[in-house]
């Protein structure tokens, strides 16, 4: 195996860890501060205070004489009653620009309309968190935002109190204002007042209760929408700045292949071209892989350049991967019923095989998929005056500090990172490798530079989502009740000792704890494709396996899913890994509810049902689909049951659920990676249809908020799609689907 | 390399030393500093470029810029009636709350306004159809759809 590849496998799985396992729900991770950090931040920002740390500076000073109140570095009230709120966080589509300072307004009992958003500065010495991924947004910031707000509301009301010499106790809060009785002081008239108070420890603030809730849960739109519709300069590859030149980066097609030599003098002689030069890069495929860059007068100069660029590359040490040949070996391997590793192994599964009612076998394949976000990789960065800034789409701009000044071999200080809205996520920008790739061109140029991948290398570059394929065996009692599980896994590795990034699988995975035998075991297949977190990782292809597994053996047994499905989850109970059964139960009956399961359908129409936990979200949701007799499909509709518990943006949560389903449904269409002599073979959504606007089917979303702390929606509606579908297909035809995506199996849309 | 003279959103814009075969998409975001169009795929198969020529949907990362002297080009920031008056789309976008990330939603809006602008109340199959050259990654297409229906509701209230 190859030592570059090694070193990046362990890269992408230690961000794996810190993204899907970063922090417990609704944990608070108390922000620390240096004083350095502390200056660069109200250097940035001109004045501000951290949450819970008292000082007076020049700077603080400055900003109570202008009459604002800079409780903390997430607020800024000024005289004239604006309230700026920052937002901490990377908008990638999650809605979290909306979602953080609604957290905040709330605590503050802020009017939302006197409310203005900006990104904050990347700064996580002081905001802590700065990254999205794994749905961790929510419950990871909720304590520290809602604190946020708090301490400002209650600084405002010991300004009230003192102004009308009256009890603290006596006041009330609503609408930017405090409030005795009738009368009433705005946030604004209070704010030179409350800029002069001590600011109170975060820990004894009193929060609000759910109940007092006056803004959390209604609908809000976007807050940027009104730049969006307008066209605003917003995104990563938006950046203007004067002097901008436009960058491209030519890597080899087989990922670990080295420049040999390139026609570097053609190139310079091309019309705009102002430089190209070889970078060799550090072996890492999430920072610097080697390659040659090219710099011109406009993106469409580079482009054309690029398409002259001729490289010699050296592929000894690249990516030989084949999908056919993977493929082939697995299904051999997948005659085994164990593999080479067993990592569950409860109750005794072959004697519980030999005694059920009905056994089912079956073999489970899934592909390997990009995250073919439509704002392909780019970056501006510019090197000067000792420092490189930047300005990244990035999903995980606070881990971007300190990969890029690693990968360029400059302080850390001496990097500033301005975080952009990013065009989609789904994972593929937790890695910064294009954000590195711009800082390596720009501290060999003089000026500001802009790198854009082309779709061909973002689709070819990507870290995908492994594919899969699961050996099956299973067993139902006489009663129909589930009695054994088997499932030999198998799956790829970069070293031959543990999965690729987001290709494993965790023993605590449903349903190993809900029942008596079963048993896991996987073997590994050699792999250089670099692989990683893609929408609900790991959920996104296991939940297919796990809950269109389930319904063949609710079939074989003649059950109704529903039932069965209820009787596997059992006694309301948390498992390990966090599913509780009870809520799981709770969301399973609203969603068939919703859907009117087990009604009279429409020949050629059948309902599909599936759960699955991720992401502290549990999701049940039913597919109806017709298919005709040349397998044409359609899915009329989905209704999606979730218990994320409260929510904090209806409109927002909901989206997700509605974009979840469709990036499911499109996913498990049509959908496929494959690699030949270790290059991808799809170049652009020509070769990678995304589904489009005739084939979205209605989709309802419910909710059951319950009184568990609220967690993340960004992911855990996708996971359950693909099984839905495939239940329906199953109930419509009797055809069961074991390969993915569905046009592998001669599916077509209707 | 030639000059030329191109109407952007109602304003001549002349540009020199442009070699004619540059995609409309480059002159607009590099060369006039309107990114609101955007870079998607450069094949003219996701719509994220889309202007109006005449009132026409086009790729603009497809269409070379040579050959648009003359013409009408309208891109996102040239929708809105006025600064003040947003294109009852937009608003309507706004309203449901339609964008995820957004990157696509400017070739969305110039897509359906083409579509209103000679079929004032569409069908779901006239959505379909004048939607069908528009990828949304993040999966908006019902919020598109009842946007759509809000907008040309506004629009032919507003012309009764």
């Amino acid at each position: 195996m190859n030592a570059i590849v090694n070193n990046v496998d362990e890269s992408v799985r230690e961000l794996m860890r810190d993204v899907e396992l970063g922090a417990s729900a609704g944990a608070f991770r108390a922000v620390k501060i240096d004083r350095r950090s502390f200056l660069k931040y109200t250097g940035l920002m001109g004045g501000g205070l951290v949450l819970g740390f008292s000082l007076s500076t020049p700077a603080d000073a400055a900003a109570a004489a202008a009459g604002d109140f800079t409780p903390n570095a997430f607020l800024r009230i000024s005289r004239n009653g604006s309230i700026l709120i920052f937002n901490k966080g990377p908008e990638i589509g999650q809605g979290i620009m909306t979602a953080f300072p609604l957290i905040i307004a709330e605590e503050l009992d802020a009017n939302w309309a006197d409310v203005v958003v900006e990104q904050a500065p990347v700064n996580p010495a002081v905001f802590g968190r700065q990254s999205a991924g794994g749905s961790r947004s929510i419950p990871d910031s909720w304590d520290q935002l809602r604190k946020a707000g708090a301490v400002a509301r209650s600084m405002l009301m010991s300004a009230a109190a003192a102004q009308w010499k009256v009890p603290v106790e006596s006041l009330s809060t609503r609408d930017s204002a405090v409030w005795n009785g009738k009368r009433s002081l705005s946030y604004g008239a209070l704010a030179a007042k409350a800029a002069g108070l001590a600011v109170p420890d975060a820990a004894t603030v009193k929060l609000k209760e759910r109940k007092d809730y006056r803004l959390l849960g209604k609908s809000y739109t976007g807050v940027d929408n009104r730049k969006v519709v307008t066209g605003a300069p917003l995104f990563g590859i938006d950046q203007q700045l004067p002097g901008l030149k436009f960058a491209v980066y030519e890597k080899c097609p087989a990922v670990g292949g080295k420049v040999r030599s390139a026609n570097l003098d053609e190139i310079k002689k091309l019309p705009g071209v102002r430089d190209a030069f070889v970078i060799e890069g550090n072996g890492k495929t999430t920072e610097i892989m080697p390659g040659v860059a090219i710099v011109a007068d406009s993106t469409w100069a580079a482009f054309q350049a690029q398409r002259q660029l001729k490289v010699d590359w050296d592929e000894t040490d690249a990516s030989k991967d084949s999908w056919s040949a993977l493929a082939a070996r697995a299904a051999e391997l997948g005659k085994l019923p164990v593999g080479e590793k067993t990592l569950v192994n409860t109750g005794a599964v072959d004697d519980a095989l030999k005694g059920a009612a009905k056994t089912v076998s079956g073999f489970y394949t899934y592909p390997f998929v990009s995250h073919a976000p439509l704002e392909p990789q780019n970056c501006t960065a510019w090197s000067h005056d000792g420092i490189v800034e930047f300005w990244a789409p990035s999903q995980t701009a606070d881990r971007a500090l300190t990969t890029v000044a690693g990968a360029l071999g400059v302080p850390v200080e001496k990097v500033t990172i301005h975080q952009t809205r990013v065009g989609g996520g789904f994972g593929r920008r937790l890695m910064n490798d294009y954000v590195c790739e711009a800082g390596a061109i720009a501290q060999r140029f003089n000026g500001p530079v802009k790198l854009t991948w082309t779709r061909e290398q973002d689709m070819a570059h990507d870290f995908f989502r492994a594919g899969g394929f699961h050996s099956l065996t299973g067993g139902v009692d006489a009663a129909g009740k589930l009695t054994a599980w088997r499932n030999h896994f198998i799956t790829f590795s970069q070293d031959g000792k543990v999965p690729s990034s987001g290709a494993d699988w965790s023993a605590e995975q449903f349903p190993a704890q809900n029942m008596a035998n079963y048993q896991l075991s996987h073997t590994l297949l050699p792999l250089k494709t670099p692989t990683g977190p893609w929408r609900a990782p790991r959920s996104c292809s296991v939940a297919w396996v796990i809950q269109c597994f389930l319904h063949e053996l609710s079939a074989a047994a003649g059950r109704d899913h529903r039932d069965f499905l209820l009787e596997v989850m059992g006694e309301p109970r948390l498992l390990q890994g966090g599913l509780n059964t009870g809520r799981a139960a709770d969301v399973i009956k609203l969603a068939t509810e919703k859907a009117g399961w087990g009604r009279k359908l429409p020949a050629g129409h059948g309902m599909g049902l599936a759960f699955h936990f991720s992401h502290s979200g549990h999701f049940a949701e039913v597919a109806e689909v017709s298919v005709d007799a040349n397998k044409r499909i359609r899915l009329h509709r989905m209704v999606v049951a979730g218990d994320i518990g409260p929510i904090i943006n209806m409109s927002g949560a909901s989206n997700q659920c509605e974009g979840g389903v469709l990036d499911g449904y499109s996913t498990m269409f049509g959908l496929e990676i494959t690699m030949e002599n270790g290059r991808i073979q799809q170049s652009n959504f020509h070769q990678y249809p995304l589904l489009r606007i005739a084939d979205q089917p209605k989709v309802e979303v419910h909710f059951i908020q319950s009184e568990h702390p609220p967690t993340g929606v960004g992911e855990p509606a996708l996971p359950p799609v693909a099984p839905a579908i495939c239940n329906a297909i199953y109930a419509a035809t009797g055809h069961r689907v074991r390969t993915l995506p569905l046009t592998k199996e001669g599916f077509s849309a209707a | 390399m030639v000059t030329l003279n191109l109407r952007v959103n109602g304003k001549e814009r002349t540009l020199t030393d442009v070699d004619p075969s540059t995609p409309l998409l480059w002159v607009l975001r590099d060369s006039l500093s309107l990114v609101g169009t955007k870079f998607g795929c450069g094949m003219a198969v996701c719509g994220a470029c889309t202007v109006l020529v005449d009132g026409a949907p086009v790729r603009a990362c497809s269409t070379p810029a040579g050959g648009l002297a003359g013409k009408n080009i309208t891109t996102i920031e040239g929708l809105a009636r006025s600064e003040k008056e947003l294109h009852p789309l937009q608003q309507a976008w706004i309203d449901h709350d339609v964008p995820q990330c957004g990157y696509c939603q400017a070739g969305q809006l110039m897509s359906a306004a083409a579509l209103l602008a000679r079929t004032p109340a569409p069908t779901d199959q006239d959505i379909d159809a004048a939607m069908a050259g528009n990828l949304c990654r993040c999966g908006t297409y019902q919020r598109i759809r009842a946007a759509i229906h809000t907008a040309a509701g506004k629009l032919s209230r507003s012309k009764a």
